[in-house]
């Protein structure tokens, strides 16, 4: 894979080019993501701190660079996770659909094929992803929740790192073009 | 408007997925209900998945064993460092076949003589979200468990189902900040409510100042809350603080101190009484013999009034050797061919007591 490494900025839109994945990328790599978020943290504690649904959101937003596509991805994994907890349905689902809108919406602008990029979405999306979450928690269902800023900046670094490495992975999966 | 609604499509789409979100949360909030076919739908897409996965964990361990052992024909060295590999790998299979016999029996002993109807379960997920304390167990309503049951191992209860779905169950942990439940200390009876706080340590509120609970006590289901039976371990108290108006209680639970793979679901739960002691996993403290020189046994423990009854056999050996003290006969000390003693003789007093008292009335006394 060649990134551009020269700028991140791109300068006309006709430089954004939509990335295509199979069907059954789209529904397998969500659905392993959320499968990976309530199953390998039975074994390996430590991969608990992995958002998994929530980088591939930001993957498949990011590729797509198609702000309507991205909601609704956001909105169909959030409401997953929601699911397979005890929130209300919907909690999730919001701060995942303006995860995946945002970062469409970045993805128009940017190179989102530059590594560094991707580092940086990634912990700027995990921090929105949490912050959010905790606004919503206290606002909407007046719960205490706590919020740790330093833990919650080292979580979004791992994350990110851990979300280069996936999107790498998942960047073979793209309909070559 | 039809422009408007061309330029703004994003936007406008954005809006509407919110708000229709919102409008599902406040639903959900101000009726207190859920919307359960969605979740059924997930549950029911992942469940299966996680099973199977589960399944296959097992045996991809002797596969991969398998594979590293096929390579090492070839290399003397990598067959000697995957040698080692297979043995850790064999002695982490062993130690979690031991892990897991051990706590397949412990559940099964405690299942046969709990008085309470259970159904075994596997824990198959836990809950999305970072703060989730909420695992997934593999029976459902299929198996009888409905919503509200409460969730134990024989180390004590370790959460209520909050959602049961046909083939699953989601189980709120008592380490959950939403998790409530009533109990009572083992030494005072003090009642108060177990309350989860996101961290591995509960607290009980509701004590009053003045109530005693001290450290290092155990703490029962009081049955208060209608899900718990009374009389399952809670947790032991690791710290008291005073406080106004209630006392600040800190405690470990012991229902996953063993971690958490199988439990138990109460179909039907029955009440028990309170222990006098801590549950039997529990270390108990004996103390050394006492030295042979300082205490002496009585020669003569059934006849000592107020002191331990004996067998039958000892009280028998008692009401002979009296009979035969009555009659002067030495035990031991008879030939052959003399006479022995009358054991159907009579004596007067109950069986047991001294034939005639070795002391005159009032001459018992000690000072």
């Amino acid at each position: 894979m060649s990134y551009s490494g020269g700028h991140i900025l791109l300068s006309s839109q006709r430089e954004s080019q939509v990335s295509r994945f199979p069907a059954w990328v789209v529904l397998l790599v969500p659905l392993a993501a959320i499968l990976f978020q309530v199953y390998v943290p039975l074994f390996f504690e430590f991969l608990s701190f992995l958002e998994m649904p929530l980088l591939v959101v930001v993957y498949f937003a990011l590729m797509r660079r198609s702000q309507v596509g991205g909601l609704l991805v956001g909105a169909l994994v959030g409401l997953a996770q929601d699911s397979l907890s005890k929130n209300p349905l919907g909690m999730l689902g919001i701060v995942n659909t303006l995860v995946g809108y945002f970062a469409a919406s970045v993805g128009l602008r940017l190179d989102v094929d530059h590594p560094l990029i991707r580092l940086l979405l990634t912990f700027f999306f995990f921090l929105f992803h949490q912050l959010f979450y905790w606004v919503m928690v206290r606002a909407l269902l007046g719960q205490q929740l706590a919020f740790d800023v330093q833990k919650t900046l080292v979580l979004g670094l791992l994350n990110a790192v851990v979300g280069v490495s996936l999107f790498h992975f998942l960047d073979k999966l793209r309909k070559a073009t | 408007m039809e422009s408007f609604l061309n330029r703004y499509r994003s936007i406008t789409i954005l809006l509407l997925v919110i708000l229709a979100q919102l409008a599902l949360v406040a639903v959900q909030v101000k009726n207190d209900r859920d919307v359960r076919l969605i979740r059924v739908w997930t549950v029911t897409a992942v469940t299966p998945v996680a099973r199977i996965v589960e399944a296959l964990r097992g045996g991809s361990s002797g596969l991969i064993r398998n594979y590293v052992l096929l390579h090492d024909a070839h290399e003397e060295n990598r067959r000697l460092q995957a040698e080692v590999g297979r043995l850790k790998l064999d002695n982490i299979y062993l130690k979690n076949e031991i892990g897991m016999a051990d706590r397949a029996k412990a559940l099964s002993v405690f299942q046969s003589h709990t008085p309470s109807r259970t159904v075994a379960a596997t824990v198959i997920g836990i809950g999305a979200g970072t703060n989730s304390k909420v695992v997934f167990v593999d029976r459902g309503s299929v198996s009888g468990v409905e919503r509200g049951m409460a969730v134990v191992t024989p180390d004590g209860i370790v959460g209520k189902v909050i959602t049961a779905y046909p083939t699953a169950s989601a189980v709120l942990l008592i380490t959950d900040p939403d998790f409530a439940a009533g109990v009572i200390s083992q030494k005072g009876q003090v009642h108060g409510t177990l309350k989860g706080q996101g961290t591995p340590i509960c607290k009980v509120d509701y004590v009053p100042f003045d109530e005693k609970v001290e450290p290092g006590e155990w703490l029962y289901t009081s049955g208060d809350d209608r899900i718990f039976p009374r009389g399952f371990p809670v947790g032991v108290v690791k710290g008291v603080r005073s406080a106004q108006p209630f006392k600040e209680i800190l405690v470990d639970p012991s229902g996953m101190a063993r971690g958490l793979e199988d439990v138990l679901i109460l179909v039907e739960g029955v009440h028990q009484a309170i222990p006098d002691s801590p549950p039997v996993n529990q270390s108990v403290f004996i103390g050394s013999p006492p030295p042979a020189d300082t205490v002496k046994p009585p020669d003569n423990p059934g006849n000592s009034p107020g002191g331990p009854a004996g067998t039958e056999a000892d009280r028998l050996r008692t009401q002979y050797k009296d009979i035969g003290n009555a009659q002067g006969h030495k035990f031991g000390e008879g030939t052959p061919g003399s006479t022995p003693p009358d054991f159907n003789l009579k004596l007067p007093g109950p069986v047991g007591a001294p034939a005639a008292p070795a002391v005159p009335p009032g001459g018992a006394s000690h000072p």
